[in-house]
């Protein structure tokens, strides 16, 4: 008897994903290997790697890289949890204040971008103007190199921020009341309650917000390229920006290479890191 | 006593972070993009002295032959195409996937992980599309939305199906359905609340879209919004009033669909958001 369930409901997606997703990753292994013009394509083997790792502002983006993802994801962690916990206790106005931080989440990357190109702006700027007045110098934000990159990585941490605390909102909820009637009865301080019974319990929820904003900060790209376009210099490049510069040069192989790059170690993080987190979850 | 005075401190506490921090650049946008050219270049954070909003509403729609007008219309066309394509073959594959166990599925499970989390390799992406004759088209760029976004769609979809009982394909099979009629006449229908989710989230995640449009759609003659707001910053450096008047405009959709689905969204970023 024929099964209810055909095998060709598959197809159509599939059409999709292998044109467009899989025959593109895998014919970019071969592409890395070349010099390539879209029309021309020569076979120079590694040169493009071996360039990738000589040229400094090629490393920079590769070390930005992991910098801002590994900032942006631990801040996400930290402060989302402490929104969390905030926004999940009875207080006032919750509801509106919840709102409030999750709407950047959905506004415009590139819009956000412009506005705090803005308002950060070193001269004229208005938050540099309120520290001002406050008698603080305000720093150089977007165009001092020393800051660039954790520039964007704070905007990138505002905007996203909301997404950890609802994620930390959602697993807290999620949490059984008998644990903490239990805790009570015992008579635990709130603080021995969060660290034995909160955050364990919250360990999927940390997983998925660790996962989720390591992967978007390795291949983070319009919030640098709206504020700084990697600039000044190549102090905030990151690898994502970095292909599209190559891209943008002409230099299709070598842009292909740094992507391949670019999923190499989103893979290696990503994969491994995953299968730990959600094995810790099966424990506990 | 010590809930009281925490529910009202705490909560005070967290008012105040989220209106300063999170609420006060929205407002400085709304301000900004509410004043002459002249007044907004100071870059204050102030109460307009003279309103020029809808001045500078019509300035920014009618620049370089409304431009911005096409430009919503193009990232209208892509958000509806891309978004109604993903959840209709995205729950084929989730319900199939979900229902029929078989050897294909551990492999079908793994390309939807990749596809979740491997990022996409744009330039050979351009070269195929360029072979289709697809490339700096629109229909190109809801092809590649498709593409990126099907492993998310798939993932709500199948988690959903499992909650559906079994019995009802039963039932409309002896009924004399056959699989294409089981699936369009009685299953997609039961996964009305899944799919108003997915499509409010790939849809803000669409329209908002700036890299792939910058890859695959670039110019300016039928550009997305993001991209023709981007492209402004270049040329309006010192209209500061339009500028933020434009970024207003491309931030009013999401804005109307987060005030309308906010269950929705949150429903869905929380459960299957594994994306970037």
């Amino acid at each position: 008897m024929k099964s209810p369930y055909p095998t060709w409901f598959f197809l159509p997606a599939g059409v999709f994903y292998v044109t467009l997703f899989l025959v593109p990753t895998v014919a970019s292994f071969w592409f890395s290997l070349t010099r390539w013009t879209l029309f021309d394509v020569e076979f120079i083997g590694i040169d493009n790697y071996v360039r990738f790792f000589q040229e400094p502002p090629l490393v920079q983006g590769f070390v930005n890289t992991f910098i801002y993802a590994f900032v942006t994801s631990g801040a996400k962690v930290v402060l989302g949890l402490l929104l969390g916990v905030l926004l999940s206790s009875q207080i006032i106005g919750r509801g509106f204040t919840r709102s409030v931080i999750f709407f950047p989440v959905l506004a415009s990357t590139i819009g956000v971008g412009i506005m705090f190109k803005v308002l950060l702006d070193p001269f004229d700027g208005p938050v540099n103007a309120g520290l001002e007045a406050l008698g603080i110098p305000g720093p150089g934000w977007w165009t001092d190199p020393a800051t660039a990159l954790l520039t964007v990585a704070m905007v990138d941490i505002w905007k996203g921020v909301g997404l950890a605390t609802l994620i930390f909102i959602a697993g807290m909820v999620a949490i059984p009341q008998e644990y903490y009637e239990a805790a009570k009865v015992d008579g635990a301080s709130s603080a021995k309650t969060f660290w034995n019974i909160t955050l364990p319990l919250l360990q999927p929820a940390t997983a998925t917000v660790v996962l989720l904003s390591l992967i978007g900060g390795l291949r983070s790209f319009d919030l640098i390229w709206a504020i700084t376009k990697g600039g000044p210099g190549f102090t905030s490049d990151v690898l994502a920006s970095v292909v599209y510069k190559q891209y943008q040069a002409g230099f299709f192989g070598l842009s292909t290479a740094g992507n391949v790059v670019l999923f190499v170690v989103v893979a290696a993080i990503i994969f491994p890191l995953s299968w730990w987190l959600n094995r810790k979850g099966d424990e506990s | 006593m010590r809930n009281r005075v925490w529910r009202w401190t705490g909560g005070l506490v967290a008012l105040v972070i989220a209106v300063v921090i999170f609420l006060v650049p929205f407002v400085f946008m709304v301000f900004t993009a509410g004043k002459t050219q002249q007044e907004a270049s100071a870059l204050q954070f102030s109460w307009p002295t003279e309103w020029a909003f809808f001045d500078n509403l019509m300035t920014v729609l009618s620049t370089r032959d409304f431009l911005i007008v096409r430009a919503f219309f193009n990232s209208t066309v892509l958000t509806i195409g891309a978004v109604a394509i993903m959840v209709v073959l995205g729950a084929m594959v989730g319900y199939v996937l979900q229902r029929r166990r078989s050897r294909w599925n551990p492999l079908i499970n793994f390309f939807v992980l990749a596809g979740l989390i491997i990022p996409p390799a744009v330039v050979p992406t351009i070269w195929v599309l360029q072979g289709l004759g697809l490339f700096k088209t629109l229909v190109g760029l809801i092809a590649v939305h498709v593409a990126f976004g099907l492993s998310f769609c798939i993932l709500l979809f199948r988690a959903f199906v499992a909650g559906i009982p079994r019995e009802l394909d039963e039932a409309a099979i002896i009924d004399g359905a056959g699989p294409v009629k089981l699936f369009f006449r009685v299953v997609f229908p039961l996964l009305r609340s899944v799919i108003i989710t997915v499509v409010v989230v790939q849809a803000v995640f669409v329209f908002n879209d700036f890299t792939y449009a910058l890859y695959f759609l670039p110019g300016d003659q039928n550009a997305t919004v993001q991209l023709t707001t981007y492209n402004y910053t270049s040329q309006a450096v010192s209209a500061w009033n339009l500028l933020f008047m434009n970024v207003l405009l491309i931030t009013i959709p999401p804005l109307i669909m987060y005030i309308f689905f906010q269950r929705q969204i949150v429903a869905g970023m929380t459960s299957g958001a594994v994306k970037g």
